[in-house]
């Protein structure tokens, strides 16, 4: 495994605590996890476990109570926000992969992936060779001038991860990306993520309970009543 | 950078140009409320233009002719021909009436005036067909916009008149067209009676002991017979000489002939200020209330349409789209939509101005502050959905 402490995601006693007082509760009690880059690693549990609470934490979305959270050589949580942008850390540093793809309807396929180097400063042209080049890789190219709306539900889920990794951020996460599709579109997107991982030195968390992917893990962390569990996955071939 | 709210407005442009063709004809609306008082004033200005006259000259202690009725006898002009300064003088009558044409009735201005040409006080400017009147009785020029024509025969009381001119732009402060006739006919009009009126009146008179004394033969006829004549204008209108000031001759006139005499900048401030005050104050409120049911309209939308993009917004904000970027795109369609609602306001307004009973002057000022208010009502009305959009939690894009 690469050095997490300075390349991936590294994750030491993350708490969150929703509320005060009685009525206090705690989502997430002591979290730790590694992810290197080029890794991708199953995040699973079961429903009220911590799963959304954590993938929010690790989004830069809502802050830890306690705890540490590293990403690449930066140090973006302890005891606090070290990182006081957090628009542009989720900007430059986490693709976000849904459940759904939320594509923005108004924009075609390519200004949809094209939009975040863009909103980075980059210039149209580069942004939109980017979102191009991504495009190819994830073989919905034809499809670059199609609005959403005329995708089919792969095809949304491919231009939703060409979005996640058009900046090039150290990490991805991934939201339930298989849940609305059959075995072999779900076998499909996985088999991207993890070429994308690898070509791109992205770490990615997979957040599922979609049993049809589960045994192409090599690593798994388990999650049950705010505590994470690591273990080794099947890793089964997705050739 | 992609113009988002451009992008959005083409996705969803059948709903944009309808809410904006919705709010155009609003718009049109205050476009068209803003002539009609553009359009009153101008018809007050245009009455004091087509008068031809430099002084008005009305009863003392009234605002007359047009915003109070004045009395003044017939045989006043001569003597205020012979004051300093005074090129001429004639007397004036304006009796607002129906005049009937065949089936059909107008309502109009009828203005009594001393037979003669153009250039004189109270003459027509202009005619656009036909000639003055040059008849002590029964001739008449009408504005085109009665709808008479050459020839025709209208009918003003008991008395049938010939149309010989027609002129145009000729109307009252209140944008009645005026039919010229003759001073004379124009004072009998003004008080004639029908024939049972005129019995009875005589009756009452003879009735009366001051007026029947035995010892005074001929005291009934004459009281009666001043009782059938009028010998009252409403104004005398003078033209001053070259080289005098409106006020170098309007002063001996007020001293000596104890009358009231008005300049043309007091008789436009009685018009503008006075008489049309009232409808300007109506036509304000028509504007501040059209002016939020607008901005209401424009809010309503915004708000809507925002709302149907919360997950969007969301998903915005957690891939790193500045707040500023989203407050610009909901503006930015905001004003887009004041953008072809003021584009269509214009067109429909322009296009129905004409059509419009009264005279609607659509000023390019008007349309220009039209479309800066339009502007600054399309920010605020944006602002309630920015205020929406920016509290939208990136988290929402997650699930869970």
């Amino acid at each position: 495994m690469a050095d997490v402490r300075t390349k991936g995601i590294y994750i030491e006693s993350l708490w969150k605590r929703y509320g005060q007082g009685d009525t206090a509760v705690d989502a997430l009690k002591g979290v730790d996890m590694q992810v290197a880059p080029g890794e991708v690693v199953g995040l699973i549990g079961p429903s009220g476990s911590g799963k959304s609470t954590m993938l929010k934490c690790l989004g830069a979305v809502i802050e830890p109570t306690a705890g540490r959270m590293t990403l690449g050589n930066q140090v973006i949580y302890h005891d606090g926000w070290k990182i006081h942008d957090l628009r542009i850390l989720r900007r430059d540093n986490i693709g976000f992969v849904f459940q759904a793809p939320y594509l923005i309807p108004f924009l075609d396929v390519t200004d949809n992936v094209a939009l975040l180097p863009m909103l980075a400063g980059r210039s149209n042209s580069e942004a939109r060779e980017r979102a191009i080049e991504l495009l190819v890789a994830l073989d919905v190219a034809h499809r670059a001038k199609a609005m959403p709306s005329q995708l089919s539900g792969g095809e949304q889920q491919r231009v939703s991860i060409a979005r996640a990794l058009v900046n090039r951020p150290p990490v991805i996460l991934a939201d339930e990306p298989t849940a609305p599709l059959d075995s072999e579109r779900a076998l499909a997107v996985v088999r991207i993520l993890n070429q994308m991982a690898r070509q791109y030195e992205t770490a990615v968390i997979v957040v599922t309970h979609d049993e049809k992917i589960i045994p192409t893990f090599k690593r798994i962390y388990h999650i049950r009543d705010g505590k994470t569990v690591e273990e080794a996955g099947e890793g089964r071939s997705l050739e | 950078m992609i113009s988002l709210a451009g992008r959005d407005i083409l996705h969803s442009l059948g709903k944009f140009v309808f809410t904006g063709v919705g709010l155009g004809l609003l718009i049109g609306v205050t476009l068209t409320m803003a002539g009609v008082y553009r359009g009153m004033v101008d018809d007050a200005r245009v009455l004091l233009d087509n008068s031809g006259a430099d002084l008005w000259v009305v009863q003392k202690h009234t605002l007359g002719p047009y915003a109070e009725s004045s009395s003044l006898y017939d045989d006043l002009y001569r003597g205020i021909l012979g004051m300093p300064g005074v090129a001429s003088a004639a007397n004036i009558s304006y009796l607002t009436m129906q005049v009937r044409q065949g089936e059909r009735d107008v309502r109009t201005m009828v203005v009594g005036v001393v037979p003669g040409g153009p250039g004189e006080p109270g003459q027509p400017g202009y005619l656009v067909e036909g000639r003055h009147i040059t008849r002590g009785h029964y001739e008449a020029v009408a504005d085109v916009r009665t709808g008479f024509n050459l020839g025709d025969r209208i009918q003003i009381r008991r008395n049938l008149f010939t149309v010989v001119g027609l002129t145009r732009r000729m109307v009252s402060s209140g944008g009645d067209p005026m039919v010229f006739i003759p001073l004379k006919d124009a004072q009998e009009a003004q008080f004639l009676k029908d024939n049972d009126a005129v019995i009875k009146q005589r009756r009452r008179t003879a009735a009366n002991p001051a007026f029947n004394r035995p010892g005074v033969p001929g005291l009934l006829d004459a009281v009666i017979a001043s009782q059938g004549s009028n010998p009252y204008v409403n104004a005398i209108l003078v033209q001053i000489k070259p080289g005098y000031s409106p006020e170098d001759v309007a002063v001996p006139i007020r001293r000596w002939k104890q009358l009231q005499v008005y300049s043309r900048a007091q008789m436009e401030e009685i018009l503008v200020a006075k008489l049309i005050a009232t409808s300007a104050k109506q036509i304000g409120m028509f504007l501040v209330i059209l002016a939020i049911v607008s901005a209401a309209i424009v809010a309503f939308i915004i708000y809507t349409l925002t709302l149907g993009k919360i997950r969007e917004i969301a998903v915005l904000k957690l891939i790193g789209t500045k707040n500023s970027t989203i407050a610009g795109m909901i503006m930015k369609q905001s004003i887009g939509l004041g953008l072809i609602g003021f584009v269509v306001g214009k067109i429909a307004a322009t296009i129905w101005a004409p059509i419009f009973p009264k005279y609607v002057l659509l000023e390019p000022v008007d349309a220009v502050s039209g479309f800066i208010g339009i502007i600054v009502i399309c920010v605020l009305a944006s602002v309630v959905a920015i205020r929406v959009a920016l509290q939208v939690d990136p988290a929402e894009a997650i699930g869970g």
